[in-house]
């Protein structure tokens, strides 16, 4: 079943058959969504009423479209601003893990490393109410001792992005710390040898290295972040991310509105797709 | 320099410990703590398994529990059957320029956030969707047909959720098995099915665990799309510890629901490890 080996037509064309029907699998639900976006009606269906940008620009009831609706563009500031904190916090904590685990030796690496990775085969709502549950414990005993409400403990966006972060730094981690192990240490060495210090060293040489796998590993933190879902759920206060926000207002009926919604999204994950592979083709 | 070295390790050592043990192992244990207690009175608690009988004495919730972990299994079996002849293709038929668009094609739909999925699937499946819409224009039914909020519509959804962490370890695994080697099988008289037996699964045996133990774990841990696609009365694990918390303010119970999942998708990963001879290392790092 490789190119080099003749097989019969049929299966050939059956195989290629099936990979195409693959694709359209794929792409149906993102086709399907773009399309009633600017559909002319008030729901995301069949009949098809005509072309509209209504439900972008529109800004008179009952078509008021993504730019002029203010709760789902705060949702989306808030989401930015979560994905930002929580994509700047794992990179931080990635370069220090790699540079951890690929330059020291040291007992109870291996223990460490596996607890590392677990956060990856922890189901996302049970992160969310493990992090709930000892965040009101805290909150609660220091209430009691010292009458103090700490509102930072309480759901909302600190502990989001906690919760996010908990983990996205794994994958932060382990971006980073696979290209840290292709670094030649020879290089350090020359620069060492040259009469820099080991910081200067670490911050001329080995830092720019690493650069392309930080902003992939921020890019990847950032669109985790966007999407998730799971975890917010269980910490989320009074102000939605997007993610959020959209569930609420399609458990109550949807309008091509979330259509709007969801294309940009589409697009803006596109861009920064687009924007990673570049930075990582350029190197 | 020795100094030197220490101040770094311990500079370096320290983030990565706040960051496991104030977020995950300190919150986990808490959790534990706390599906152990009992409420016997206004702001008194007491140590006992009570949460954990309700779990196995409630018909409702082992129920649930059995229907999620038995879907999620299902979810991870097709989903590996899908996607297997595809990256198969995609790593052994595909070549050069074609090869990298459709691995690129592959990972398009999951740069978009879950909920843009499976709203996509709602569009498509519901009573007024497109699929129902086709249906009656093709007049192979009179009416409207509802295709949301079954079990058909929950494992669509799963599936299509959850492809990507299937697709692409198997892509990276059979990427690496050599040509030759298939060549060699075919010389010594292997047919396609024995050689695909023989030769292929056994290679791409650690893509398939890795997507398998990520697949499974999604599945098992997911709210929004059994939620959506599925409806109310979807029952799926996740909406009770969800109700518990959030609906019923139940936090020793939704903790001890919490547990019980926890502790069957360790198992899983540790069963699908064991049987495997693979590490958590080796197939997530």
């Amino acid at each position: 079943m490789i190119p080099t080996i003749p097989q019969s037509r049929p299966f050939r064309f059956a195989y290629s058959a099936y990979v195409i029907l693959f694709f359209l699998y794929l792409a149906l639900p993102l086709l399907v969504v773009t399309v009633f976006a600017f559909n002319d009606s008030q729901f995301p269906s069949l009949p098809w009423e005509g072309f509209t940008w209504n439900w972008f620009f529109g800004d008179s009831a009952p078509m008021i479209g993504v730019f002029h609706e203010r709760p789902i563009l705060r949702a989306i500031g808030t989401s930015a601003f979560i994905g930002a904190a929580v994509s700047l916090l794992a990179v931080a904590v990635g370069v220090s893990n790699a540079f951890l685990f690929t330059r020291h030796k040291f007992r109870g690496r291996g223990l460490l490393y596996v607890l590392m990775l677990l956060p990856l085969v922890i189901p996302g709502i049970v992160l969310g109410i493990s992090i709930l549950v000892f965040s009101s414990t805290v909150a609660n005993s220091v209430w009691d001792s010292m009458k103090w409400d700490l509102e930072v403990l309480r759901p909302g966006l600190t502990l989001v992005i906690l919760g996010q972060f908990s983990f996205i730094a794994t994958i932060a981690t382990l971006v980073i710390s696979a290209r840290l192990q292709k670094f030649d240490q020879t290089l350090e060495e020359a620069a060492l040898n040259l009469g820099a210090t080991r910081l200067t060293a670490v911050r001329t040489i080995t830092i720019p290295y690493l650069a392309p796998a930080m902003v992939g590993a921020f890019v990847v933190a950032f669109l985790m972040s966007f999407e998730n879902f799971n975890t917010t759920l269980m910490l989320v206060g009074s102000d939605a991310p997007l993610t959020i926000a959209m569930f609420d207002r399609l458990k109550e009926g949807s309008t091509p509105l979330l259509n709007a919604v969801s294309l940009l999204l589409m697009l803006g994950s596109s861009c920064l797709a687009l924007i990673m592979i570049a930075f990582q083709r350029r190197d | 320099m020795r100094e030197g070295t220490r101040i770094g390790f311990i500079l370096l050592v320290t983030p990565l410990l706040l960051w496991l043990t104030l977020l995950i192992v300190i919150p986990h244990i808490d959790m534990l703590l706390i599906s152990l207690r009992e409420r016997v009175g206004v702001g008194e608690y007491q140590f006992s398994a009570a949460n954990y009988l309700t779990f196995l004495q409630e018909p409702l919730y082992l129920w649930t529990f059995l229907r999620t972990a038995v879907m999620s299994v299902t979810a991870t079996l097709i989903t590996l059957l899908v996607a297997f002849p595809v990256a198969y293709y995609i790593a052994k038929m595909a070549k050069g320029r074609v090869k990298s668009l459709l691995f690129l094609l592959c990972l398009v739909p999951f740069w978009v956030s879950e909920l843009v999925r499976t709203f996509g699937w709602m569009i498509l499946l519901r009573e007024t969707g497109i699929v129902s819409s086709l249906l009656q224009y093709l007049g192979l039914v009179d009416g409207p047909v509802e295709m949301l909020y079954n079990d058909a519509a929950i494992m669509t959804g799963l599936v299509y959720t959850s492809m990507l962490f299937m697709v692409v370890p198997l892509i990276t695994t059979l990427g690496s098995l050599d040509d030759a080697v298939i060549e060699a099988g075919y010389d010594l008289g292997g047919s396609g099915p024995s050689i695909l037996r023989e030769i292929i699964i056994p290679h791409a045996m650690p893509g398939i665990v890795s997507g398998c133990i990520v697949v499974f774990m999604l599945s098992l841990g997911n709210y929004l799309t059994p939620t959506m696609l599925g409806g109310k009365d979807s029952l799926w694990f996740t909406e009770l510890i969800y109700s518990q918390f959030i609906v019923r303010f139940n936090w020793e119970l939704g903790a001890a629901f919490g547990f019980v999942l926890l502790f069957l998708s360790s198992f899983i990963v540790w069963a699908m490890l064991r049987l495997t001879g693979q590490t958590l290392e080796k197939t997530m790092g």
